[in-house]
């Protein structure tokens, strides 16, 4: 392993992605260093979100490994070749990895503190009376402690993916991902959820947020990735890619958004 | 249009707080009122020719409705349409995982299973498991084109009783399993994910996360197995099997009082299947938990507030 890479909490390297014709990923590059925030931006269909999935192996890939905390997710060496784990192995990996979902996908027929008890109890172990306190507090944190007895249906989307975050933060995980958590917002429940994810940046959890919102990019990152057609196209830090980018597909991009 | 004087036209022309005070009255329906006197005489009629007309023969029907040969038989009834759904529904949910799993092999042999059992009318399926023996005189259990450890006659294995269990059950699996199937595929595809990227296990996440939800677009169609399925039990009396309609025939075949003996068999028929229509609203109430839809009081809940209701007008 590189000086380089044993720096960093999540490492990609080469990764190719194609589903049929359409190669959505063209050979990613990326470094996230721990307790750092890489905030993902690019038109829709640039494989943002397709990396992000490759991350914790909800996408399978072609070319190209992924490593979190120096483990290869979802393959192990053998010899020159990467072997894919059986789903058992796959799944233990996965809760090192919290991901938050565009759509929430909170379990509807649970309640917010069972959506939260589910994963710790179910793929840790964890004994239901420890996952239940430490569900509690994490509501108290996202500040819904007293919707613990409520239907995720009750609640407002603001508040779904409050409990979303809440339920990826239940296992523990060493990195969050984040897929576009508020483009399936109403404009005025945005901010109660891009509050919760800048007290996580604060605490120092690592994290990778796929977004549109680029003032929460320029507040909260500490890297700017901005992609199109499958490869990173700049990063940096983002004084530097949101107000001063070098390539002119990232210029006419935030010419669009901003 | 032509022009109103200013006398008519008056109304519209007052201030709005008066216009507020207007009386606000329904669109009157008097075809409705006629519809539903023309059919409540109608259903008097019936009713009326029910009590007395003598075809009936409600004391035969008083006779034999408690008989002890009649409580038997509905009791043959009731087993095997329990066997029928439980050993139906198991075999369903195998295939149905099946045609859901990863392997072609598998989903293959799974669909052929559902296109040949709901191919053949369930009468031949019946009448060829009552023939078993014609064709294995034995069943034995062993290695596949190997040595046999234990054998069976398999008369002594598969009695009427036995053989007709056998055919509902493998006849109603081929339509549980598509019913299940339905069910699992109206799961949005983001439960699973979800699941997926928690680390859930594999079967935790089909039991907690999946089949639960399922189970709404399940029950429904499976009620309506069940039930068809307790009613299409009297096609076993073409294998003499004593359950409600093959006893009724025997009955009126012997007293020639065909009809009060069909209407003993309607009432347990009907009086049943509402049984089992109360344990589907249940049962589906319990699966709505969490819907969007609120789930309107059960008629006992509505029964106890209007109770409460009334006691608190009259204190």
């Amino acid at each position: 392993m590189s000086s380089e890479s044993a720096t960093a909490m999540v490492e990609v390297r080469g990764v190719h992605k194609r589903f049929g014709r359409l190669e959505v990923l063209r050979g990613i590059d990326l470094d996230v260093r721990p307790g750092t925030v890489t905030v993902v931006l690019g038109p829709s269909g640039s494989g943002k979100s397709t990396l992000l999935r490759a991350v914790n192996h909800l996408e399978k890939l072609d070319r190209g490994y992924v490593r979190v905390d120096g483990e290869l997710i979802g393959y192990r060496q053998v010899g020159d070749k990467l072997r894919e784990l059986p789903e058992r192995e796959v799944l233990k990996q996965r809760t090192r990895l919290g991901f938050v979902f565009q759509n929430f996908n909170l379990f509807p027929h649970l309640t917010v503190l069972e959506n939260l008890v589910e994963a710790p109890v179910g793929a840790l172990g964890v004994s239901k009376e420890r996952a239940r306190a430490r569900a509690l507090e994490l509501l108290e944190r996202v500040g819904l402690a007293d919707k613990a007895a409520e239907y995720p249906r009750r609640l407002s989307g603001g508040q779904q993916q409050r409990v979303a975050i809440a339920r990826a933060l239940a296992l523990e995980p060493k990195v969050l991902l984040f897929d576009e958590p508020t483009s399936a917002l109403d404009p005025e429940l945005v901010g109660e959820v891009l509050d919760v994810i800048k007290d996580l940046a604060r605490t120092g959890t690592t994290m990778i947020v796929v977004t549109h919102e680029i003032g929460f990019a320029r507040e909260v990152a500490d890297t700017v990735v901005f992609m199109d057609g499958g490869v990173v196209v700049e990063q940096g830090p983002p004084a530097q890619v949101l107000d001063d980018p070098q390539h002119e597909r990232t210029r006419a991009f935030l010419a669009k958004v901003l | 249009m032509t022009a109103l004087t200013p006398e008519q036209a008056l109304p519209l022309r007052q201030p709005a707080d008066s216009v507020q005070e207007l009386r606000i009255v329904p669109h009157r329906r008097p075809w409705r009122l006629v519809a539903g006197l023309a059919a409540l005489v109608l259903a008097a009629q019936f009713l009326h020719g029910l009590a007395v007309n003598p075809g009936w023969d409600w004391p035969t029907f008083r006779t034999f409705v408690f008989s002890d040969s009649i409580l038997r038989a509905v009791g043959v009834t009731l087993q095997l349409t329990a066997y029928g759904t439980v050993l139906g529904f198991a075999l369903g949910a195998v295939i149905a995982a099946l045609r859901l799993s990863g392997s072609p092999i598998l989903r293959t042999i799974a669909w052929t299973y559902v296109w040949a059992f709901r191919s053949i009318p369930l009468i031949v399926q019946l009448v060829f498991w009552f023939n078993l023996a014609y064709l294995y005189k034995r069943i034995g259990i062993g290695v596949p084109f190997g040595p046999t450890f234990a054998s069976f006659g398999t008369m002594d294995l598969l009695g009427a009783l036995g053989a007709a269990v056998l055919g509902l059950a493998l006849h109603q699996a081929a339509y549980a399993a598509e019913i299940i199937r339905g069910g699992v595929l109206a799961v949005d595809a983001g439960q699973l994910e979800a699941a997926a990227a928690l680390g859930i296990p594999r079967f935790r996440q089909a039991w907690r996360i999946v089949l639960p939800q399922a189970m709404r677009g399940i029950l429904p169609n499976a009620a309506n197995e069940v039930i068809s399925l307790f009613k299409g039990t009297s096609i076993v009396y073409v294998m003499a099997i004593g359950e409600l309609f093959y006893q009724v025939q025997v009955i009126y075949g012997r007293t020639g009082r065909v009809v009060p003996l069909l209407m003993v068999a309607t009432v347990w028929y009907v009086l049943l299947t509402t049984a089992l229509s109360l344990v589907q609203y249940y049962v589906e109430r319990y699966f709505a938990r969490g819907s969007e839809r609120h789930a309107p009081p059960t008629p006992w809940q509505r029964l106890r507030a209007a109770v409460t209701e009334s006691k608190e007008k009259r204190a």
